[in-house]
C-alpha cells in the first residue's frame, strides 16, 4: 500500500505548467469516454475530450480541477501527465467572462465556457 | 561664428532626445527578455512531454505510414515558413534570417523542389513583396509575443497543405484539386546568449522521429490506447508540428529582443558619446567667439587711441 498510495500528476498546458505534485486520483474525459485513475493504473494513453474537465485528488486531500480543451493523457506506472493545448485551473476562471461566452455564436468557445464554468464548480 | 554655436546646440539637444528614446527602448527590450526567456522556459515541460508521449507512440503503434512520417519520393515543391519580426530597430536580426532564408531556398531550387514562402512578422512579408515574390500566406502582429493560438493557425495552414500535397502528381495538383507542399521547413532565429542569436533552418515535415535517447534498455510500457494508436499519432503529429512552430516563434521572439536591446545600446553609447563631441565643438566655438570679440574690442581701443596720439 505504502509504494502504491500515491502517484505523481502533471498538468501541463503549451504556454506553462499548471500543476505537478502526488495525488491519489484523477478524473478525466477522453473520447471514448470517463476516466477514473488510481495509483497503479495500468499505461493508457488517451486523447482528451474537447472541453472536458480533469479533477485531481492530491495526497492532502484537496481536489484540483482544471478545464482542459484538447490534449492527450498519458499514463505510465506511477505517472500521470495532463498535455492540454489550453487549460485553465479552476480557482483561476473567470466566472462572469465564461458565462457571458457560454451565450456567444462560437459552438466551441461555448464548448470550453461550459468547460471552465463546470470547472469553477458552478453548474451551467 | 554665432550662427555655428547655435546650430551645435540644436544638434545637441537632437541628439540628446534621440538618446533618451533608444535608451527607454533599451530598458523595454531588456525588461521584456527575461519574459520571453521565462515564457521558453515554460513551454518546456510540455515540448518534452509531448516528446515522450511520441516516442511511445511510435513505438507501439503497428504501422508508421502516417503521412506526416513518410518520406515522399520526389518532392517537388516544400514550403518555407520564416519567422520575422513586425518591427525594426533591432539590428541585423531581421536580415540575418532572411539571409538564412535566400540560403535555403537557394538550396532547394538546387535540389529541384520549388519553394513555397510562408511568412509570419511584417519585415518578412514587406522584404518579399517588395521584391515582388509570392507569399502563400502571412501571420503578422504577434512577433514580440507569441502566443499558443498564433502558432497553431501557421501549423495547421502548413499541415494542411502539406496533407493537400501527398496525391500532387509532379507540378499538378492532384485528385483533391489543391497543390500542396511535400516538405516542411522552418526558419527561425536561435536564443543562443543575450550577446549571440544564430538564425537556424529545421526542416518539420516529414518529421523524423526523435526517440529520447536516455535508457533505450528500458522496456517502453505496454500502454493501452484510447481510441487506437493510429488515430492518436494522426491527432497528435499536426499538434507536435505547432508545437514546434510555437518553439520556434518563442525562441525567435526572445532572439528579437536581444537584438533590440543590443541594437538600442549601442545606438544610446553613440548618442551620448555625440553629445560629448558636438559640446566640446559648441565650448570651442563659444570660446573662439569670446577670444574673437576680445580681440575685436582690444583691436579698436588700440585703433582709437593710436588715433588720439596722432591728432
Amino acid at each position: 500500500m505504502a509504494e502504491n498510495s500515491a502517484m505523481s500528476v502533471e498538468l501541463v498546458a503549451v504556454e506553462r505548467r499548471l500543476w505537478s505534485g502526488q495525488a491519489t486520483f484523477v478524473v478525466a474525459q477522453t473520447t471514448e469516454g470517463e476516466i477514473g485513475v488510481l495509483p497503479g493504473h495500468e499505461p493508457v494513453l488517451g486523447q482528451l475530450a474537447e472541453g472536458g474537465i480533469v479533477k485531481v485528488t492530491t495526497t492532502d486531500g484537496d481536489t484540483v480541477t482544471a478545464a482542459v480543451h484538447g490534449g492527450f493523457l498519458s499514463i505510465t506506472g506511477d505517472k500521470v501527465s495532463v498535455l492540454a493545448e489550453s487549460a485553465d485551473l479552476g480557482e483561476e476562471i473567470d466566472i462572469d467572462a465564461a458565462r457571458r461566452a457560454l451565450s456567444g455564436e462560437d459552438e466551441a468557445e461555448r464548448t470550453r465556457a461550459s468547460a471552465r464554468l463546470r470547472a469553477a464548480g458552478h453548474s451551467v | 561664428m554665432a550662427a555655428q554655436l547655435r546650430e551645435l546646440r540644436q544638434k545637441i539637444r537632437a541628439t540628446k532626445s534621440i538618446g533618451k528614446i533608444t535608451k527607454a527602448m533599451e530598458l523595454i527590450a531588456t525588461s521584456r527578455i527575461s519574459r520571453a526567456q521565462a515564457r521558453v522556459q515554460a513551454s518546456r515541460p510540455y515540448a518534452d512531454e509531448i516528446t515522450d508521449v511520441l516516442s511511445a507512440l511510435a513505438g507501439a503503434a503497428s504501422n508508421l505510414d502516417d503521412p506526416l512520417l513518410t518520406e515522399r519520393e520526389n518532392p517537388r515543391r516544400a514550403a518555407v515558413l520564416v519567422v520575422t519580426s513586425d518591427k525594426g530597430l533591432c539590428g541585423g536580426y531581421n536580415a540575418n534570417v532572411l539571409r538564412a532564408t535566400e540560403e535555403l531556398l537557394a538550396l532547394l531550387r538546387e535540389q529541384g523542389k520549388e519553394p513555397v514562402i510562408y511568412v509570419i512578422g511584417g519585415k518578412g512579408v514587406n522584404y518579399f513583396r517588395f521584391r515582388g515574390r509570392e507569399i502563400a500566406a502571412s501571420w503578422t502582429g504577434f512577433s514580440d509575443q507569441p502566443h499558443y493560438e498564433n502558432g497553431a493557425a501557421a501549423g495547421e495552414a502548413l499541415v494542411e497543405a502539406f496533407l493537400a500535397g501527398a496525391d500532387d502528381e509532379g507540378d499538378r495538383p492532384g485528385p483533391d484539386g489543391v497543390l500542396g507542399v511535400d516538405e516542411l521547413h522552418v526558419v527561425y532565429t536561435e536564443f543562443k546568449s543575450m550577446l549571440s542569436q544564430t538564425p537556424t533552418a529545421r526542416r518539420v515535415a516529414p518529421l523524423e522521429v526523435e526517440y529520447s535517447e536516455e535508457t533505450p534498455e528500458t522496456i517502453l510500457p505496454a500502454y493501452d490506447f484510447e481510441p487506437s494508436a493510429e488515430t492518436l499519432l494522426r491527432a497528435l503529429l499536426p499538434k507536435y508540428i505547432n508545437t514546434r512552430i510555437f518553439a520556434a516563434l518563442l525562441e525567435s521572439a526572445a532572439s528579437e529582443l536581444a537584438a533590440r536591446r543590443t541594437a538600442m545600446k549601442s545606438a544610446s553609447d553613440n548618442a551620448s558619446e555625440l553629445v560629448d563631441t558636438y559640446t566640446r565643438m559648441a565650448n570651442q566655438a563659444r570660446q573662439a567667439q569670446i577670444t574673437q570679440e576680445i580681440s575685436e574690442i582690444v583691436g579698436g581701443a588700440d585703433a582709437l587711441s593710436g588715433a588720439g596720439s596722432d591728432g
